[in-house]
């Protein structure tokens, strides 16, 4: 095992926060052992030092939002045997897909003094819309012992353990009480992908999606049921319209409600 | 408080308190051989001399094989059960387990528990027609049965094999095929979908074979396994043509965690795979086959 | 029939912890009555009730100080005999191969304070899963043997129980160690006690009990008699096999996959359901490895997974055959219902999918 050369590990960071790739300096028990097994080449958040492609693992942050980024992630994927997109924005363009909905020319007119300078597309969207992604790893921000688990099924050959059932199961497994049913108060869990460890509803608030949408999500029927718990139409669109708000099933709920609310 | 009696007397395993089925035994792979592109015959011989001794399985078994750290997988046992001390596994790349799996090599370690499962009618096809239906490429479970009814030639009655796939390029076990025709009394009936300029045999469905082919109604089992699609339109023209209902039987495969019947995964309606299965007789199951996402 | 003065439920209490059990039962950390460690009766929901309708659960004060005045909550005793989340072994690499060690698993003795009947046949639904069959679950078995059960006869019915209709309650009939029925009247709070097993009897036996009068039973049966009137919810058995095996392409599947979330929250507070996963884990070293069983509910995509697909990609499929094993094909598999009318599924659905509603939609459109 110690002969044999270590797998290259890269991080590509592109329209995001960075809340990602702390994520995976927060590691700090882990990461001497993740030495030990990777080659860490690239990671400019950490350190400026890089080594030549191609790497075997890449992590990939942010979402494509101007035309020099369009160029690059294909770059990024030609150097990379396995790509895995991390967080919102990588795995559904990020709280600033809101532009999505909007006139971005408008914006970039009213905001900036001098719009020429400014080169944007008027969509920010997923890596996945434009190279093929090995693996996609939810989360505003990413949970890190899910990273840790991508990475060692990665290095293993296994299949993650990240499963894209509900948010309701983490509670149901730990013990936590329903807020929907105990509380009367709207969650998103019922149709959010899991990976947090459920934190909101532990703390008495409903989920608000930050994982995006899980395998089969019925958002139709649970917008019914915020509806009657006392929710307007403009709330059920604000929460749908968060930071996963460019994710498919995410977006065609909250289009029919600013549909309603026209 | 019968119901409720809970201290169980006798564990299968004979230790101290209860034998825990989840724990698999080590292996070691003592060879392997290439099938085709992507499916290979691990053949494997468990490493604890007493448990190799105590284990005897049924053709149209299977066994849990586990690889260190990547998981754990169903895989059929195609070796000939009275063959000690060996055991012979198909095993096609369809995931991380099967791809870890078949880069075993010779000396490496893998965990099996079983072996698992009902078997293939065997005893109740002695004297009769043997009739095979496969079809795709997962016809790992009936390689099994046609091994055992090649080498007991004289217990059986005609062997008629029909196997399809769509292209050509899918006949897995070509050289097999070719061998098994060779055996007395044996026919062997292969058909593509869509034919290529080589292509010398059958085109069309499996099911469409049965019309050209004499087939003995009263006197024949038949033993399936392949795509559910495929089994349901040869089960639909096998009974037209006067099979009996009870005659015929289906390996059928379902999502598989425990092997034991604990972790429901592999239902099929009332029938756990697991352990009901995976062969299964039609007339046991026929209202749930053929009706979809059961 | 023995008389036990709420007074004493206490110095019951701490015979059973004499006896070396650790108390589980109702309490109320939160929002709602769930079963958790408990050292005394003061941790009990002394004086609170639960309110349920479909989607619904709210606490409520009652005007009583009544220890078991509640029904049932979002968990169940399987939580204890079939964990969440459990380690089933551990390996490491060795050479060219590896070993593996099995967990070495040695489980508290629990006292479980409050079982209702409904929860008692749940137990002996689950007893016919993990250690009726050929294979023997030796967690949950181990869990099983170590348990002492003090039943709670309901003194009310809930608004989604349907027990009556199950066979399954309101009396606890067996499957206990001590049954108590709690009778509260102007100026005396008390609990009547019977004995289901020896074991039952040698902890009454040091406790200040008094033998109940000729009146006490028939108190019982009033109290029952109430609860059986109360029921929140009603199912129709009859013949349910084979009308649901017979309505596997009803149009009603359909509608109810319009309002089912396939959350799993059903499947997750069900008494009986048993399903679970594996994960096999490894650390970063890549030398151990860990094999975990988990959970699971035949309403995620991942349950039915095949290479190629998912089995069950519809939601229609999922809840057909939640419900259909659930109520008919369990009986095929161990000779019962394996629904126990208990209502959390009801209660804890978030939009209140009923299912002695499906059933009667069932019924009454069947083919």
């Amino acid at each position: 095992m110690g002969k044999r050369r270590k797998p290259k590990l890269a991080v590509w960071k592109f329209a995001s926060c960075d809340g990602c790739q702390l994520s995976l300096l927060n590691c700090v028990d882990e990461l001497p052992a993740l030495a030990e097994r990777v080659e860490i080449a690239h990671f400019l958040e950490a350190s400026s030092a890089v080594m030549k492609g191609p790497y075997d693992l890449s992590l990939v942050e942010g979402s494509i939002t101007t035309p020099r980024d369009l160029e690059r992630i294909l770059q990024v994927r030609r150097v990379s045997k396995f790509l895995v997109t991390i967080g919102a924005c990588a795995t559904a363009g990020g709280i600033q897909a809101l532009r999505n909905f909007k006139d971005v020319k408008e914006f970039v007119s009213i905001v900036y003094a001098r719009p020429d300078y400014i080169e944007t597309l008027e969509t920010s969207t997923p890596i996945a819309d434009h190279v093929p992604v090995d693996f996609e790893l939810h989360g505003c921000p990413i949970d890190k012992r899910q990273l840790l688990e991508v990475i060692g099924a990665f290095l293993i050959g296994r299949r993650p353990n990240v499963p894209s059932h509900s948010v309701c199961i983490e509670c149901k497994l730990k013990g936590t009480v329903c807020v929907m049913v105990a509380h009367g108060t709207p969650c998103l869990g019922p149709v959010t992908h899991a990976g947090c460890g459920a934190i909101c509803p532990s703390y008495h608030r409903g989920c608000y999606g930050c994982f995006g949408p899980k395998e089969t999500p019925n958002t139709a029927s649970l917008s019914r049921e915020w509806s009657r718990l006392g929710a307007s139409e403009q709330e059920i669109l604000n929460v749908f319209r968060g930071v996963n708000a460019n994710a498919e099933a995410f977006r065609k709920e909250s289009d029919l409600h600013a549909r309603r609310n026209d | 408080m019968e119901v409720f009696s809970n201290r169980i007397e006798e564990s299968p395993a004979g230790g101290p308190g209860f034998f825990n089925p989840w724990i698999p035994h080590t292996a070691e792979v003592i060879g392997k051989r290439r099938e085709a592109l992507g499916v290979h015959t691990l053949r494997l011989r468990l490493r604890d001399e007493g448990v190799r001794r105590s284990y005897r399985f049924r053709s149209g078994q299977f066994n849990m094989l586990y690889v260190f750290g990547v998981g754990e997988v169903p895989i059929s046992i195609v070796s000939d059960p009275d063959e000690s001390g060996v055991l012979d596994h198909t095993i096609r790349i369809v995931g991380k387990v099967s791809a870890a799996l078949v880069s075993l090599k010779k000396g490496d370690t893998v965990g099996l528990r079983g072996p698992y499962g009902s078997s293939w009618p065997l005893e109740e096809a002695v004297g009769k027609d043997v009739l095979i239906v496969t079809g795709g490429l997962g016809c790992a479970p009936v390689i099994s049965v046609i091994n055992y009814v090649a080498n007991r030639r004289d217990r059986y009655g005609n062997l008629k094999i029909f196997h399809g796939v769509k292209t050509p390029k899918d006949l897995l076990y070509r050289a097999r095929f070719h061998a098994w025709q060779k055996h007395p009394d044996t026919e062997v009936y292969l058909t593509v979908d869509h034919p290529d300029l080589e292509w010398k045999y059958n085109v069309g469905v499996v099911t469409n074979l049965f019309r050209e082919v004499r087939i003995y109604a009263q006197r024949s089992v038949v033993m399936m396994c392949g795509p559910e699609i495929m089994m349901h339109h040869a089960v639909r023209d096998l009974l037209a043509q006067g099979l009996a209902e009870d005659r015929i039987y289906l390996s059928l495969e379902r999502n598989m965690k425990c092997a034991v019947g604990f972790c429901g995964h592999c239902q099929f309606g009332p029938a756990f795979i697991c352990k009901d299965g995976p062969v299964l007789r039609y007339d046991r199951i026929k209202e749930w086959f053929g009706t979809s996402e059961i | 029939m023995k008389i036990l003065d709420r007074n004493s439920v206490d110095l019951f209490f701490d015979a059973l912890k004499r006896q070396g059990f650790a108390l589980v039962g109702p309490t109320i950390p939160d929002s709602a009555i769930v079963y958790d460690e408990i050292g005394s009766s003061a941790d009990l929901p002394v004086g609170w009730t639960d309110e349920q309708d479909g989607g619904t659960y709210r606490l409520k004060k009652r005007d009583d100080e009544a220890l078991f005045g509640y029904v049932v909550g979002p968990q169940s005793w399987k939580k204890f005999l079939h964990p969440p989340s459990l380690r089933l072994w551990t390996a490491h690499r060795e050479g060219k191969g590896f070993k593996i060690i099995p967990e070495q698993d040695d489980p508290p003795k629990l006292a479980y304070i409050g079982v209702r009947s409904c929860e008692l046949h749940a137990i002996a639904i689950q007893d016919k899963v993990f250690i009726g069959g050929p294979f023997l679950d030796s967690s949950y078995g181990l869990r099983r043997e170590n348990v002492f059960i003090v039943a709670v006869n309901c003194g009310q019915a809930g608004g989604t129980c349907f027990c009556v209709s199950m066979k399954t309650g309101p009396k606890a009939t067996a499957g206990f160690d001590l049954a108590l029925t709690e009778i509260i009247e102007p100026g005396r709070h008390y609990f009547t006690v019977e004995t289901g097993t020896g074991r039952g009897e040698e902890v009454l036996r040091d406790l200040p009990y008094t033998e109940a009068t000729e009146a006490d039973p028939a108190t019982v049966e009033r109290i029952v008699e109430k609860t059986v009137s109360q029921m929140g919810r009603t199912l129709d058995t009859t013949d349910i096999k084979n009308l649901l095996y017979q309505n596997l392409e009803h149009p009603r599947w359909d509608q109810v996959a319009t309002r089912c979330l396939s959350c799993a929250n059903c499947t997750m507070v069900c008494p009986t359901c048993f399903c679970s996963t594996v994960e096999d884990v490894t650390d970063l070293s890549g030398e151990h490895a860990e094999r975990w069983r988990k959970w699971d509910s035949c309403f995620t995509s991942d349950f039915s997974f095949v290479h190629g697909g998912t089995v069950r990609p519809s939601v229609k499929s999922r809840y057909r055959q939640w419900m259909t094993h659930k109520l008919a094909t369990w009986i095929d598999q161990f000779g019962t219902s394996g629904c126990v009318g208990c209502g959390r599924c009801i209660t804890w659905c978030p939009v209140a999918i009923d299912i002695t509603e499906e059933v009667r939609a069932i019924r009454e459109t069947k083919k």
